[in-house]
């Protein structure tokens, strides 16, 4: 029911273009991520979809019907917005009512629907206060109280948890995920977080200076990343990326290798390098190790407590089939 | 951390602070005290202060001698349809203006505001002719939208600065939640604008209350407002100081209790929405 699909979908402001043509493909119940830098487009892509932004050219498909004309409140789209933007003045419950009311439904059934949507998202003791009298996380929820009541056919988030603290965000990323298992809706969600992107995907976008640079499930981009834009973007932290001699052994113009791909040595390995900074996490320890290899330090992840300092020699040894190769051009080669 | 401020700064500020609002009140408050002179207390050397003989001789005769209440009411008249007329245009321009700028917007505003640098004297002929051609001199019509039309760049203005703080997002949700063009207006950015389109209206109805070169020059009887009324106290002949001073305190008492009982939204609606 909400098979969302784009083709050769341009947007340009003025003369800025920040989308070049792109297609893309969404099925129904689908949990989309996009990723991508900051300013890539990633907003921009989202507002075409809902109808805020036209497109400059191109086709967008909402469930079988063409919507490129339609305005944003016909899509059948539900959005949730990065300042929740809920409307100050009303209560937590005329919010959620608002865009019921506006399809001019009937009194009784937008009091059931209002009042199981606060149910599912425990806003039942909030229901007659006003946004300003509530935390950010409750104000997440009344925004996304008021997508679903709606039954839209997808919903769209931008970065809907980036306002939250690091705990109230690690629950509200459980609370979307079990709401679109509940659902089974469709969903559209851009984030900057990785591991927002890895946990919640079954697909993810990665997006580039307004271009698909890669699509597929997570584990997909991890294990096998198109290029070498996508290999240093998706992980955290980041693939070691090396050119020159190294690279030439493998028949490769740049490898890469991600830090838990690298074994740690204190006596012996392929390559030496001294410890710049440790990080001691407990569960995990990061090294930045300079080495001959390259001018940036490599980063490396060793399991639980790795007991090494400032200054102190290493030896490091990757995978040898964890190693990505990738061409001049810096597509994979595979 | 707050700032510390010392006892001694304190009770200087206070007495500097009461000294300049004394200083910008005192005109008013001599005005008041006149208005219950005899016209030979009023002009007296040395002026007295406080301890003369009271009377209220001057506002009694000026009830008599003039109609207050019908230039009262055409004051009301002024104030209150051009400030209505001003909304009916500047709420929608403001919002076109706010949410859906062009790269022009800026230099359209600026633009507007500069008519106001143009002197009035300059087209006082144009528009004098214009009235005399539409029939409009001496009538209430013609006057309010003078006075619309003079004001409008500044409510423009002003709606525009708090409309500008209202987050786009919030419409753009009213949108994807259905709301139409009407809708949007009226349910979410009206009422989320209440505060600064009260303070707005309270600036123009002071504004259109206190104008006082269109009033006199383009009414003689039948549509004047208090501006006319003070004027005609105003003569060469004779001392009428007293009786000046009381017609002015009749005319400006309806919008300083206004102004007194909305002290807040004026003061946000005078910085123009910068103070929280
Ligand atoms: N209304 C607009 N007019 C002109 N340029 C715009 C407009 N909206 C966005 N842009 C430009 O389009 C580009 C993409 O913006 P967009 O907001 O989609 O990025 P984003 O990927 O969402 O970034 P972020 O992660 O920082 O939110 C930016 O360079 C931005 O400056
Ligand atoms: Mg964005």
């Amino acid at each position: 029911m909400g098979a969302i699909r784009l083709e050769k979908v341009r947007k340009a402001f003025g003369e800025a273009v920040i989308i070049p043509e792109l297609d893309l493909d969404i099925k129904d119940g689908e949990f989309v991520v996009f990723v991508g830098p900051s300013g890539c487009g990633k907003s921009t892509l989202l507002r075409l979809i809902a109808g805020l932004e036209d497109v400059t050219s191109g086709d967008i498909t909402i469930d079988g019907t063409n919507a490129t004309e339609l305005p944003p409140a016909k899509r059948r789209l539900a959005m949730v917005f990065q300042s929740y933007a809920l409307y100050p003045h009303m209560s937590v419950r005329k919010n959620i009512a608002f865009p019921l009311k506006m399809a001019g439904m009937d009194k009784a059934e937008i009091d059931k629907r209002v009042s199981n949507a606060a149910k599912i998202l425990n806003l039942d003791n909030y229901i007659d206060r006003r946004p300003g009298q509530l935390s950010g996380g409750q104000r997440q929820r009344v925004a996304i109280g008021r997508a679903i009541v709606r039954e839209p056919a997808a919903f769209l988030f931008d970065e809907p948890l980036s306002n939250l603290d690091a705990a109230l965000r690690v629950g509200m990323r459980l609370e979307i995920s079990e709401l679109h298992q509940r659902l089974k809706t469709t969903m559209i969600y851009v984030t900057h977080d990785q591991v927002e992107a890895m946990t919640m995907a079954d697909k993810i976008v990665v997006l580039h200076a307004g271009h698909i640079e890669q699509v597929g499930s997570p584990l997909e981009l991890y294990s096998r990343p198109r290029n070498t834009f996508v290999a240093g973007f998706i992980g955290s932290p980041k693939m070691n990326l090396l050119t020159g001699a190294e690279a030439k052994k493998h028949d490769a113009a740049t490898i890469g290798v991600r830090p838990e791909h690298i074994a740690l040595s204190t006596s012996e390995g392929m390559w030496k390098g001294t410890v710049k900074v440790s990080e001691h996490l407990g569960s995990d320890t990061f090294l930045h190790v300079e080495t001959a290899l390259h001018p940036e330090p490599l980063t490396v992840r060793a399991d639980g407590e790795f007991p090494v300092h400032y200054g102190d020699t290493v030896y490091l040894t990757p995978q040898a089939d964890k190693i990505h190769r990738f061409d001049d051009k810096g597509l994979a080669i595979r | 951390m707050a700032r510390r401020v010392t006892q001694r700064r304190k009770i200087g500020m206070t007495v500097l602070a009461w000294a300049v609002g004394l200083l910008i009140f005192f005109p008013i408050l001599w005005t008041f005290l006149t208005s219950f002179k005899s016209e030979l207390t009023a002009i007296s050397i040395p002026p007295q202060f406080l301890f003369f003989d009271w009377t209220t001789e001057n506002y009694a005769t000026i009830y008599e001698q003039s109609n207050y209440f019908h230039y009262m009411m055409n004051s009301i008249y002024l104030s209150l349809g051009s400030t209505a007329l001003g909304l009916l245009f500047a709420i929608p321009a403001a919002w076109a203006m706010a949410f859906s700028p062009t790269p022009r917007t800026k230099d359209i505003l600026l633009w507007m505001l500069s008519t106001k640098m143009l002197p009035a004297v300059g087209v006082l002929i144009p528009i004098y002719l214009l009235f005399v051609n539409f029939g409009l001199l001496d009538s209430r019509l013609g006057l309010i939208v003078v006075l619309f039309l003079i004001n409008l760049p500044i409510i423009v203005w002003m709606l525009y600065t708090y409309f500008k703080e209202i987050p786009g997002e919030i419409l753009e949700a009213g949108r994807m939640d259905g709301a139409t063009l009407r809708q949007e207006i009226t349910q979410i950015l009206a009422p989320m604008a209440v505060p600064g389109i009260a303070s707005t209206v309270l600036l123009n109805i002071i504004l259109a209350w206190n104008e006082a070169f269109w009033t006199l020059n383009l009414t003689t009887s039948n549509a004047a407002p208090l501006t006319a009324f003070i004027a005609s106290f105003s003569s060469p002949q004779g001392n009428f100081y007293a009786k000046l001073s009381a017609a002015s305190m009749l005319a400006i008492a309806p919008i300083l209790i206004l102004g007194w009982f909305s002290q807040k939204q004026l003061v946000r609606g005078l910085t123009f929405g910068a103070v929280k």
